[in-house]
């Protein structure tokens, strides 16, 4: 450096400085570069590595890591899909899941728009302390319904059926999907409702009309949401349903026989990614908008 | 009891009727399933936790009260207990590791062009369900380090400061070696100058023998220098054992030491013959020996999912999960803080570290103390990951309180007062964050 900037013509010293600036601050910056490189990779390999790992036949698995896959291609077989997808539940279990999460998705969209929208713009005695009990059922744990509703799913023969799963998803994605739209449509310009009120519109017909394509970017972002955390669900299925399961109750009863099952875990845990990332990828802004505007879940 | 609405005239009356008539239409599907399906099993719950295992289920639970049984259960069954000291252990660490970790990679971030990729990378976990998340570190953290890639790294990590020893069974040919694996062997016998020393061992396995290991051969004595060999001291047949003999092969990579009054003095590493020299050596007195180090046995392996390390290791995997989510978070509030005071407090000379300790951090505080709330309130709830991870037979070990209000329900012990009196206590415990909630909104109102 030294050296460069001695045989520096003084006339073009400045665009020099600029550059020997700029160096400077690349080389200072460095270890920051480097240090979030290693995050980066960091962050890619468990799931790389459970990828490699699906690609790997049983007997190449015991004997290899997942990462030699790198430096020996030829160990890659797409047999464990093959299987997977041919010869167990999965497939079914993937048709379950996205049912659930289709319905656990819109249903509780629907109910949320309606009463967001008359928690926002319908005046109607006792409207705060409702909302106020909106919000206080946002942090109730659904283990506080496990068992009360696993009697009730049984009595009214909701046990082990799609409706009763995605009903389940719809009572506990409400109360933040309502303090989501609520805040969002409360934000819409009050003209534009006053305008259409007294052109004669009815309640229903704004809400239809005006409310919900006014909120189409809060009700994406919650559409994201609801979907991703029914389709990831676990827990609800695991209690409420036997038979009619999703695909991480199919990959669960599994999971005891960890090494020898590697086969089919792999495959199918990777099935089950695809399509939450896909949606991630393709949805990201929407994503990150919902997770700003309520981080409270 | 209902505060006056905005004091409607009289002859609006129908009017306000309607409204409310409309307003309860729109709320009626909302209100109805959230009675149902979240307050009244809410209250079930409360009342159940007082029932014991027998009780009839109706509308509501009836026979076989037991009182308070259930929570004193709670507090003194051992694997309860052991649930909530590490649900306690996850509330202490994970919430501010996850909202440090999500600070500093938002600050650095800041720094770099590529940060909409690295965000994407590190945010990507969030879309994986933390079953499959589960799945993912159980095969990262498998023991063997040929198969668990965290015990690979930390293998090639631990090579890089010491390599292996080449031979971890082997035990000396004869009686003149003497010492154990843990201290390394000697000859017994001291030696001088230009003397050649015969090191042989024996139980070595010949998958254990470099393949570069050529027959054994003694070297030359010189004067002002100490040789020797280490050899395999077997031969199909036997041989003679302190004899090297043809068929016999040389130990490659081996530590010799060369000691002079309890010290060493010089070290060296064995030939693919087996042969090794110290040069510069005069007088007598010495002794040469073979560094433990060579029967250090290979790397097998942290036991992540054992029962000691199993919660710290499904913590770590949370992180993994989380830290995209404070990242974003705390980056959206790091971009509302106003360039112009930065760069003032740079102008007036102030460091990085004073700038992000003083100005920085205190700025962000509302933002940090969301993501803590909300990484609280997650932890607390934790599930998925740990049943996932955990193996059945370390499961008891890494249990959280949502997994054994589980598993007392319904993972076949089927005791729904105990797991009623379970989610009772996780439910008291996020109570202080709903007071929070409600507080917050009513001065936003």
């Amino acid at each position: 450096m030294a050296t460069y900037e001695a045989e520096a013509p003084v006339v073009v010293a400045d665009p020099n400085e600029r550059v020997a600036a700029r160096i400077g601050r690349v080389v200072t910056r460095l270890p920051v570069h480097i240090f979030l490189m290693l995050i980066g990779v960091l962050w890619l390999v468990p799931t790389i590595g459970l990828f490699f790992t699906s690609l790997l036949s049983p007997s190449d698995y015991v004997s290899n890591g997942w990462w030699k896959v790198i430096a020996h291609p030829h160990l890659i077989t797409w047999e464990n899909y093959s299987n997977v997808w041919h010869n167990t539940d999965i497939p079914t279990a993937l048709r379950i899941t996205a049912e659930i999460a289709i319905g656990g998705t819109i249903l509780p969209i629907i109910i949320a728009a309606l009463a967001g929208y008359a928690f926002a713009w319908i005046d109607f005695p006792g409207r705060d302390w409702l909302f106020v009990l909106v919000i206080a059922l946002l942090v109730v744990p659904l283990q506080m319904a496990l068992i009360p509703l696993f009697h009730l799913y049984n009595t009214f023969h909701l046990y082990d059926t799609i409706f009763g799963l995605v009903l389940f998803h719809t009572a506990f994605g409400l109360p933040f999907a309502i303090f989501l739209l609520r805040n969002f449509f409360i934000g819409i310009p009050k003209d534009i409702l006053e305008s259409a009120r007294i052109d004669g519109a009815s309640e229903f017909r704004i809400f239809w009309k005006l409310i919900l394509p006014l909120g189409l970017p809060a009700i994406a972002s919650l559409a994201i949401f609801q979907f991703l955390w029914t389709w990831n669900d676990l827990l609800v299925a695991l209690v409420m349903a036997r038979n009619t399961t999703p695909i991480t109750v199919d990959i669960f009863s599994q999971l005891r026989q960890f090494g020898s099952n590697i086969d089919i875990i792999a495959p199918a845990s990777f099935l089950s990614m695809i399509v939450p990332l896909g949606v991630f990828f393709a949805f990201q802004r929407y994503f990150v908008q919902g997770l700003l505007a309520g981080s409270v879940k | 009891m209902e505060p006056p609405v905005a004091a409607a005239p009289p002859s609006g009356e129908p009017g306000v009727l309607r409204r409310n008539a409309v307003a309860l239409g729109f709320l009626a599907p909302a209100a109805i399933l959230l009675l149902v399906m979240i307050v009244y099993p809410t209250i079930y719950t409360i009342i159940r936790s007082f029932f014991g295992k027998n009780a009839h289920e109706g509308f509501l639970p009836h026979g076989s009260w037991v009182g308070i049984d259930n929570y004193k259960a709670l507090f003194t069954t051992n694997i309860l207990v052991t649930a909530i000291k590490n649900s306690a252990i996850w509330i202490a660490v994970a919430p501010a590791a996850v909202t440090a970790i999500g600070l500093i990679f938002a600050v650095l971030t800041e720094r770099i062009r590529w940060a909409v990729a690295f965000k994407t990378v590190v945010f990507m976990p969030m879309a994986i369900s933390l079953f499959a998340t589960g799945v993912i570190w159980h095969l990262m953290y498998i023991k063997d380090p040929g198969q668990g890639a965290v015990n690979a790294g930390v293998g090639a990590v631990k090579a890089w400061f010491s390599s292996p020893g080449a031979l971890s069974n082997a035990a000396p040919s004869t009686a003149v070696l003497t010492g154990s694996p843990q201290t390394g062997y000697v000859l017994h016998k001291p030696i001088a100058a230009g003397s050649t020393a015969l090191m042989g061992l024996t139980a070595i396995p010949p998958t254990d023998l470099s393949s570069a290991a050529k027959q054994a051969v003694v070297p030359q004595a010189k004067s002002g220098s100490i040789t020797g060999v280490v050899w395999r001291d077997f031969k199909p047949g036997g041989g003679v054992p302190g004899k090297v003999e043809q068929g016999e092969l040389g130990i490659p990579g081996v530590h010799v030491k060369l000691i002079q009054n309890g010290k060493t003095v010089q070290s060296a590493t064995t030939g693919d013959d087996g042969s090794f020299t110290f040069d510069n050596v005069s007088g007598s007195g010495y002794n040469t020996g073979i560094a433990a180090s060579t029967f250090a046995a290979p790397f097998g392996g942290i036991s992540w999912l054992g029962p000691k390390l199993i919660t710290p290791a499904i913590i770590l995997a949370y992180i993994w999960v989380w830290a995209g989510f404070a990242m974003v978070v705390i980056g959206a509030g790091l971009a509302a803080i106003s360039r112009e005071v930065l760069e003032a407090a740079r102008t007036d000379g102030a460091s990085e570290w004073q700038v992000f300790r003083r100005i920085t951090v205190p700025m962000l505080a509302p933002v940090l103390s969301v993501v803590f709330i909300t990484m609280l309130i997650n932890v607390l709830k934790v599930f998925d990951i740990v049943i996932s991870i955990a193996p059945g037979s370390t499961q008891s070990d890494a249990a959280v309180i949502a997994v054994q209000m589980w598993r007392q329900s319904f993972g076949g012990v089927n005791d729904f007062g105990l797991g009623s009196a379970i989610a009772v206590f996780l439910f008291v415990l996020v109570v202080p964050v709903l007071l929070l909630n409600v507080r917050r909104f009513r001065r936003e109102v």
